[in-house]
C-alpha cells in the first residue's frame, strides 16, 4: 500500500519542519496520502498533530520542508488558498457563529459566488446526499453539539473537496452518532476524497482507517496499516511504552458523603443547558463518573456543585446530610468539598500569576484571621506541591501560562488533593494532557480514593471512566441516568444513554435497593 | 519585517523600563512639537523638566501638585486592577471638596482644629457618596461603570456651579461665583513656615505604604486583583465580584474625596468654579504610568507634576499656551500602553517569506523551500 | 404652536450630531472594538473642521476636514488596540485625553475667529407647509444624511455579504480568522469609518450646531454617543430613534430656560447628563438581554493564534 510512484500520491508532506520559542512542533515529518485513503494521524495530545494540520490548511506556514500536491510543491499562503486547491477542515473547536443561521455560517466558509438563497438549497441537497440531518435556517445557537459538527461537516463538503480533514471528530458524538459519521466517511472515501483523521482513539482508527502515521514528540514514529495493528503496538509506537496499567483495587465503601436529589436548576445563560430533577450519591472510598457528551449539563451540574453557581433548591445538595446548596465555594471547602474545573488557564488558575499566588485561590491555611497573606509559608506550599506533584516549572514564581497543560493541571489536582477534601470533584482531568501526565493524575485519584475520599469525575472520555470509576452514570439533556456499577456497563449501553435513553424508573428502584 | 512573539512569562525588565520607554518617546515628540512653534526646544525641555526641580520651594510646589495626584492614582490603581473602570474620579472629587467645604464654613472664630480632621472626613464621605451611586446601580442594574461615573462628573460640575453662584455665594464678595474665604483655623496644618506644602503629603505617603500592603499583602488585595485577572477564576474561588466592586469604587471615590477636601482646605482656601482642575483624569494617567503600583505612583505623579508646572511656566515664560500640559499627558499615556507591549511580547526581525510559488506542471521533486524561520 | 414647530426642527439639528457619532461606534463595535476615544476624536475634530471651515470658507470642506482628523486618530487607536493589543479602554481612554488636550492647544488660534454667515436651508415648496415645514424641512443637508446613513447602514449590515462577515468578526474574531478572513485589516477599517463618522460629527458640532470653536465644546457627547450605542442595541434605526431622543433632551432643557421656568439652570443643563444615565440603567437591567444582543467579542483581545 506505500509503495507505487510518488504521482499517485494526492497530498505529501516531505521533510516538514516547524520550531516554535519553546519547542520544535514537527521534525522533518513525512506524510504519504492516497486519493480515495482513510489516513489517521496518530499521537498523544503535544505530539504535533495540530500544527501539521494548521500547515496543511494554511494557517501556519512551515520552517523548512516541502508540500505536494497532487505530485507538485506548493506553498499554502492562507486558508482560501488550501480550500482553492481542495483541502478543506473541520476543527474540533467548531468554527461557528452562534448569532447567526446554519445557512449563514456555510456561507461565509464559502467563496463569495453563490448567494444565499442558493447555499440555502445546496445544503438541503448535500445534507440528504451524505445522510446528515441539517436543517439550514436554524440559528447555531439552538443546535446541539452533534448537529453543529454536521453543520461544520457540511460547509466543508460544499467546497467539493479533494481532502477532507477532521480533527478528533469524535469527541462530541455519542457511540453511535460516532458510526453515522464512519459511513459518511466511508462514502466521501469511496468517491476518491482523501480523508485526514486526526485522532488519539486507537479503536476508531482501527475501525476506520486505511492507512496510518504516528506522531509522538514532533518526529513520526511509523507508517502502518493500522487494520493489521493492535491497540498495544499502536501505543507503543503513539507513547513508546505500553499504555500503563493502573492498580484497581477493591473499593471499601463508606457512608454517604455527597447526595443530590430533585436538584432542578433552570438556566441562566442563554445558550446554556436546565437541569431537571437530578439525582446521585457519591459514598466515601467510591469514584463515581459522570459520561456524556458535552453540552448536556456539565458545566451547569459542576458549577451547582462547587457553589459557584448558588441557586439550586433548598436540600437539593446534601453533604453529609447537611445542605449545602447555598454555600459559597469557599464555605463549601471549609466542609471538605473541593473542585478540580475543566478550564486550567482562567478558572483553575490565573495565567498571570505566579505557581505560589496560584495556591492562594483555595488554600487559605496561612491567610490569618485578619486576612494578613504570610508569603513565606505559601512559596514553601507551593515548592512542597511541585515536589510531590512532579509538577516541571521553573520554580514557585513560575506564571501558571509558562507550564505545558499537563504539569499545570498536576499542580491544580494536586493542590486540591493535597488538601485533604473530604469529596474531590474533578471535572474533565486529563483533558489536552500528555498521556505520562494522564496515568499519574489518574493513579493520584485512585489513590485518593483508596484512602476512603469520595470522588465524582466528570469526563467526555469513556475509556478514563472505565478505567477509574466505580460506579457510572451519564448525563444528557440536564437529566442524569441511574447509576451502574462499571463492572457491569458496556459501551454501546452507556452510548445509549447518553442519548437519554436509559432505562424507565422499575430499573432505578431495583439498583437503589441494591445500594441501600 | 517585524513580528511579535508571545513571551512564555512577563518581562520584569519592560515592566520597569516601559514607562521611561514611553518618557522618552514623549520627549522626542515633544522637541517636534517646540520646534514646530518656533520656540528653542532645549529651553522648552528645560522649563519642563529642570525648572520645578531647582529649588527648594520649587521642590515643595511639585509635592504640592504630586498629592492629590499621589491619592487619587492609588484609590484608581486599585479599581483597575479589579476591572472596575473609576473614570469619574475627578466628579468624587469635586463632590469631595464640595462636602469639605460646607464643613469648612461651619467654623467660626471660637472652632478649635479639630474642624481639620472634620473636614478632611467630610471630603472623604463626599467622594464616597458619588462613587457609591456608581456601584448602586452596577449592582443593582448592571450599568456601565465607565458611563455612569463619566456622566456624573458633568453633573458634579453644574452642582459645584449652583452652589456657588446660588446659595453659598459669598454675600461680600462683589458678585463673583465664590464662596466664603475658609477661616484661618480650618485651613490644613502646612509643614514648614514659608511654603506652601501641607501635611496632605504625610497623608499621601502614608497612603502609598497603606496601599501596597492591602494589594500585596492581605487577602482582600489578592481578591481584588483575581477578579480584575481572571473574573472565571475568582468565581471558582469563592471571591465576591460585589464587595470587590464596592470596595474598589468606596476606596477610589474616598481618595478622590480627600484629595477634592485637601485642596479646598489647603491651597484654594475657598470653593470656587475652579476647583475642577482636571486633577481626576491626570489620576488616570498617574496610575498608568505608575503600572498601578503605589511605589510606581509616586514617581509618576512627580513626573506629571512636572509637567503641570512647566506648563505654567512654559506659558509664563515663553509664551506657549498652557494646554501643552494636556497634550503630554495624553501623549504619555499613549505611548505608554504601544511600550507595554514589549511586556508581554518580544520584538523579532524576521526576513520576508519568498512570494508564494504558482503551480508549476510537471516538475518532478522540486527543489524544497527553505525559508528559514525565527 | 410655532415654538413647538421650532423645538423639533432643533431636536433634529441636535440628534443628528449624536447620530452621527453613534453610528460610527456601532460600526467599530459590531467589529467587536469599543472606541472610548470618541470625546477626544470629535474635539479635534471640531477645531479640525472649524480651521478648514475658515480657510477655505466651505462647509463640506470642513466636514471632510473632521472625518480626515477622526480617521486618522482612530487609526492611531486602531493600530495599537488590533496589532498591539492593547487594552481597548485604557487606549481609548488615552485618545480622550489627548484629543481634549490637543484640541484646546491647536484651537487657541480660533477662539477669536469667526465663520461667515451661516447660510439657511429649506427644501422648496415642503418648507412652507404650516407646521410640518419649519419642523421638518428646513434642515441642514446632514440632518437627512444622517437619516439616509442610517437607513444605509442597516441595510449593509442585514442584507450585504460584507456586512454578514463584519457581524461574524464580532461575534467569533477567531472563527472568522479560521475561515481565512482578514480579521486585523477589516476592524482596522471598521475603527477609521467609525472614527470618520465621529469626525463629522464633531465638525459639525463647531461649524452647523454652534457656529464657533470653544475649549471642551463637545460637553461630553462623545461619552453619550458611546451609551446610545449600547442604549440602541447596537441597530441603526435604534440609534437614530436615541438620538433623537437625546436631542430632544437636550433642546428642552434650553426651551424651558427660555420660558423662564423657575429652575436653577445648572439643573436644566445637568439634564442630558442624568437622562444618560437613567437611560443606561434601564436598559442594562435586563443582563440576558444585552448580552444576547452585544457583538460578543467587544474589549477582548483577538490574537490570530500560531
Amino acid at each position: 500500500m506505500n509503495s507505487g510512484s510518488e504521482h499517485s500520491l494526492r497530498l505529501e508532506l516531505v521533510n516538514i519542519s516547524k520550531q516554535y520559542p519553546a519547542v520544535k512542533a514537527n521534525d522533518s515529518v513525512n506524510l504519504r496520502v492516497k486519493p480515495g485513503e482513510i489516513h489517521a494521524v496518530l499521537g498523544e495530545n503535544g505530539a504535533g498533530k495540530s500544527t501539521m494540520m494548521k500547515m496543511i490548511y494554511g494557517a501556519v506556514r512551515p520552517d523548512e520542508g516541502e508540500i505536494r500536491w497532487n505530485g507538485q510543491a506548493v506553498q499554502i499562503a492562507s486558508p482560501a488558498q488550501a480550500r482553492t486547491l481542495g483541502i478543506s477542515m473541520v476543527y474540533q473547536h467548531f468554527s461557528l457563529f452562534d448569532t447567526l443561521t446554519a445557512a449563514e455560517n456555510v456561507w461565509l466558509g464559502l467563496d463569495k459566488s453563490l448567494t444565499l438563497a442558493e447555499v440555502t438549497q445546496r445544503i438541503t441537497q448535500v445534507a440528504r446526499e451524505y445522510g446528515l440531518d441539517v436543517e439550514p435556517l436554524r440559528p447555531v445557537h439552538t443546535l446541539s453539539v452533534g448537529e453543529r459538527q454536521r453543520v461544520e461537516i457540511v460547509r466543508a463538503l460544499m467546497t467539493k473537496p479533494k481532502c477532507l480533514i477532521l480533527d478528533e471528530p469524535t469527541s462530541v458524538l455519542t457511540p453511535q452518532a460516532v458510526e453515522t459519521l464512519f459511513v459518511t466517511l466511508r462514502k466521501l472515501a469511496s468517491e476518491g476524497t482523501s480523508i485526514l483523521y486526526i485522532s488519539h482513539k486507537l479503536d476508531e482508527i482501527r475501525a476506520l482507517c486505511h492507512n496510518c502515521t504516528v506522531l509522538r514528540g514532533g518526529k513520526v514514529t511509523g507508517e502502518v496499516d493500522p487494520t493489521k495493528e493492535t491497540n498495544a503496538s499502536l501505543s507503543r509506537l503513539m507513547i513508546g511504552a505500553e499504555p500503563p496499567q493502573l492498580q484497581h483495587i477493591q473499593a471499601r465503601l463508606g457512608g454517604v458523603v455527597l447526595e443530590a436529589r430533585g436538584l432542578t436548576l433552570p438556566k441562566e445563560d442563554h445558550f446554556g443547558m436546565s437541569l431537571s430533577d437530578i439525582r446521585f450519591e457519591v459514598r466515601a472510598g467510591e469514584i463515581l463518573g459522570i459520561a456524556g457528551v458535552s453540552g448536556n449539563g456539565q458545566q451547569e451540574l459542576m458549577a451547582a456543585l462547587s457553589g459557584e453557581d448558588t441557586r439550586a433548591p433548598k436540600g437539593s445538595i446534601q453533604l453529609f446530610g447537611k445542605d449545602i446548596a447555598s454555600h459559597s465555594p469557599r464555605r463549601r471547602r471549609k466542609e471538605g468539598l473541593h473542585f478540580v474545573p475543566e478550564e486550567r488557564l482562567g478558572r483553575g488558575a490565573v495565567p498571570t500569576l505566579s505557581l505560589a499566588q496560584n495556591t492562594l485561590l483555595t488554600r487559605t491555611e496561612h491567610v490569618s484571621a485578619t486576612g494578613w497573606i504570610d508569603v513565606g509559608a505559601v512559596q514553601l506550599m507551593a515548592a512542597n506541591l511541585i515536589s510531590r506533584f512532579n509538577v516541571r516549572a521553573g520554580g514557585t514564581g513560575a506564571a501558571a501560562k509558562s507550564l505545558s497543560g499537563g504539569n499545570l493541571q498536576k499542580f491544580i489536582v494536586g493542590r486540591e488533593i493535597a488538601a485533604n477534601p473530604k469529596l474531590l470533584i474533578v471535572s474533565q482531568p486529563t483533558w489536552g494532557v500528555d498521556v505520562g501526565a494522564a496515568a499519574q493524575i489518574r493513579g493520584e485519584l485512585l489513590a485518593l480514593r483508596d484512602q476512603g475520599c469520595a470522588l465524582l469525575v466528570v469526563s467526555e472520555e469513556l475509556d478514563e471512566l472505565f478505567e477509574i470509576c466505580d460506579r457510572l452514570v451519564v448525563i444528557a439533556q440536564g437529566k442524569v441516568s441511574p447509576s451502574i456499577p462499571t463492572s457491569q456497563a458496556t459501551v454501546p449501553q452507556i452510548g445509549e444513554w447518553m442519548s437519554g435513553l436509559w432505562n424507565a424508573p422499575a430499573n432505578l428502584q431495583e439498583t437503589e435497593h441494591a445500594q441501600a | 519585517m517585524l513580528k511579535l512573539e508571545v513571551r512564555p512569562q512577563a518581562s520584569k525588565v519592560m515592566s520597569v523600563m516601559s514607562p521611561v520607554l514611553a518618557l522618552a518617546i514623549t520627549v522626542v515628540i515633544g522637541t517636534v512639537l517646540f520646534m514646530l512653534l518656533g520656540k528653542d526646544p532645549v529651553r522648552g525641555l528645560y522649563v519642563f523638566f529642570v525648572e520645578p526641580l531647582k529649588s527648594v520651594y520649587a521642590l515643595t510646589e511639585l509635592a504640592m501638585k504630586a498629592t492629590p495626584l499621589i491619592l487619587i492614582a492609588l484609590g484608581l490603581a486599585v479599581c483597575f486592577r479589579s476591572n472596575v473602570w473609576n473614570i469619574g474620579a475627578e466628579g468624587q472629587f469635586v463632590v469631595g471638596a464640595i462636602a469639605a467645604a460646607g464643613v469648612a464654613m461651619t467654623a467660626d472664630k471660637d472652632t478649635g482644629r479639630w474642624i481639620v480632621g472634620a473636614v478632611l472626613v467630610a471630603g472623604v464621605l463626599g467622594g464616597m457618596l458619588w462613587a457609591g451611586i456608581v456601584a448602586f446601580l452596577r449592582d443593582r442594574f448592571n450599568a456601565n461603570e465607565i458611563l455612569v461615573s463619566l456622566m456624573l462628573v458633568y453633573v458634579a460640575d453644574q452642582v459645584l456651579g449652583y452652589m456657588v453662584y446660588g446659595p453659598w455665594k459669598d454675600p461680600a464678595g462683589f458678585n463673583f461665583p465664590q464662596t466664603i474665604t475658609f477661616l484661618k483655623s480650618t485651613n490644613v496644618p502646612k509643614l514648614f513656615p514659608g511654603f506652601r506644602v501641607n501635611i496632605g503629603l504625610i497623608i499621601a505617603l502614608c497612603a502609598v505604604g497603606a496601599f501596597w500592603v492591602l494589594l500585596f499583602r492581605t487577602y482582600a488585595g489578592f481578591q481584588l486583583q483575581v477578579g480584575g485577572l481572571a473574573p472565571a477564576a475568582a468565581r471558582y474561588a469563592g471571591f465576591s465580584s460585589r464587595k470587590a466592586l464596592w470596595t474598589a469604587l468606596l476606596l477610589s471615590g474616598g481618595m478622590a474625596g480627600l484629595a477634592g477636601a485637601l485642596e479646598v482646605a489647603g491651597p484654594l482656601g475657598q470653593l470656587t468654579p475652579y476647583v475642577p482642575a482636571g486633577y481626576g483624569f491626570a489620576a488616570i494617567i498617574v496610575a498608568y504610568v505608575g503600572r498601578l503600583h503605589p511605589v510606581g505612583i509616586i514617581f509618576s505623579a512627580i513626573l506629571m507634576s512636572m509637567f503641570y508646572i512647566g506648563g505654567e511656566l512654559a506659558q509664563s515664560r515663553l509664551g506657549l499656551p498652557k494646554s501643552l500640559t494636556g497634550v503630554f499627558q495624553g501623549l504619555l499615556l499613549f505611548t505608554l500602553l504601544a511600550c507595554d507591549t514589549l511586556i508581554h511580547y518580544r520584538i523579532r526581525w524576521q526576513a520576508a517569506r519568498p512570494a508564494p510559488k504558482p503551480l508549476v506542471a510537471g516538475s518532478i521533486g522540486g527543489s524544497p523551500i527553505t525559508g528559514k524561520g525565527a | 404652536m410655532d415654538s413647538f414647530a421650532l423645538l423639533l426642527a432643533a431636536t433634529l439639528n441636535s440628534g443628528t450630531v449624536l447620530a452621527f457619532a453613534a453610528l460610527g461606534l456601532l460600526i467599530n463595535e459590531r467589529a467587536g472594538i469599543v472606541n472610548l476615544g470618541a470625546e477626544g476624536m470629535m474635539l479635534v475634530a471640531a477645531v479640525a473642521g472649524y480651521a478648514t471651515a475658515v480657510h477655505t470658507g466651505s462647509d463640506w470642506m470642513a466636514f471632510a476636514g473632521g472625518a480626515a482628523a477622526g480617521a486618522l486618530l482612530a487609526a492611531a487607536f486602531g493600530v495599537l488596540v488590533i496589532w498591539l493589543n492593547t487594552n481597548q479602554y485604557a487606549t481609548g481612554l488615552a485618545l480622550s485625553l489627548f484629543g481634549t488636550g490637543f484640541s484646546a492647544f491647536v484651537g487657541i488660534r480660533y477662539t477669536q475667529e469667526k465663520l461667515t454667515e451661516r447660510p439657511s436651508f429649506q427644501i422648496p415648496f415642503l418648507s412652507d407647509i404650516p407646521f410640518i415645514g419649519p419642523a421638518f424641512f428646513r434642515q441642514h443637508p446632514m440632518v437627512y444624511i444622517a437619516i439616509a446613513l442610517t437607513i444605509a447602514l442597516a441595510w449593509f449590515l442585514y442584507r450585504s455579504r460584507a456586512g454578514l462577515v463584519l457581524r461574524a468578526i464580532g461575534e467569533s474574531p477567531e472563527s472568522a480568522h479560521a475561515l481565512g478572513y482578514p480579521v486585523r485589516r477589516i476592524r482596522l477599517i471598521a475603527v477609521m469609518v467609525g472614527g470618520a463618522l465621529c469626525g463629522v460629527s464633531g465638525a459639525y458640532i463647531s461649524v452647523v450646531y454652534t457656529p464657533l470653536w470653544v475649549e471642551g465644546m463637545v460637553a461630553g457627547k462623545g461619552w453619550i454617543a458611546l451609551a446610545l450605542t449600547t442604549f440602541a442595541t447596537w441597530r441603526p434605526a435604534r440609534v437614530l430613534l436615541g438620538a433623537y431622543l437625546f436631542g430632544g433632551v437636550t433642546m428642552l432643557q434650553f426651551h424651558l430656560q427660555g420660558e423662564g421656568v423657575q429652575i436653577p439652570s445648572q439643573f436644566l443643563t445637568m439634564m442630558p447628563y442624568l437622562a444618560t444615565i437613567v437611560v443606561l440603567v434601564l436598559i442594562s437591567r435586563n443582563a440576558t438581554f444585552i448580552r444576547v444582543n452585544m457583538p460578543a467579542s467587544i474589549g477582548k483581545p483577538f490574537f490570530p493564534g500560531s
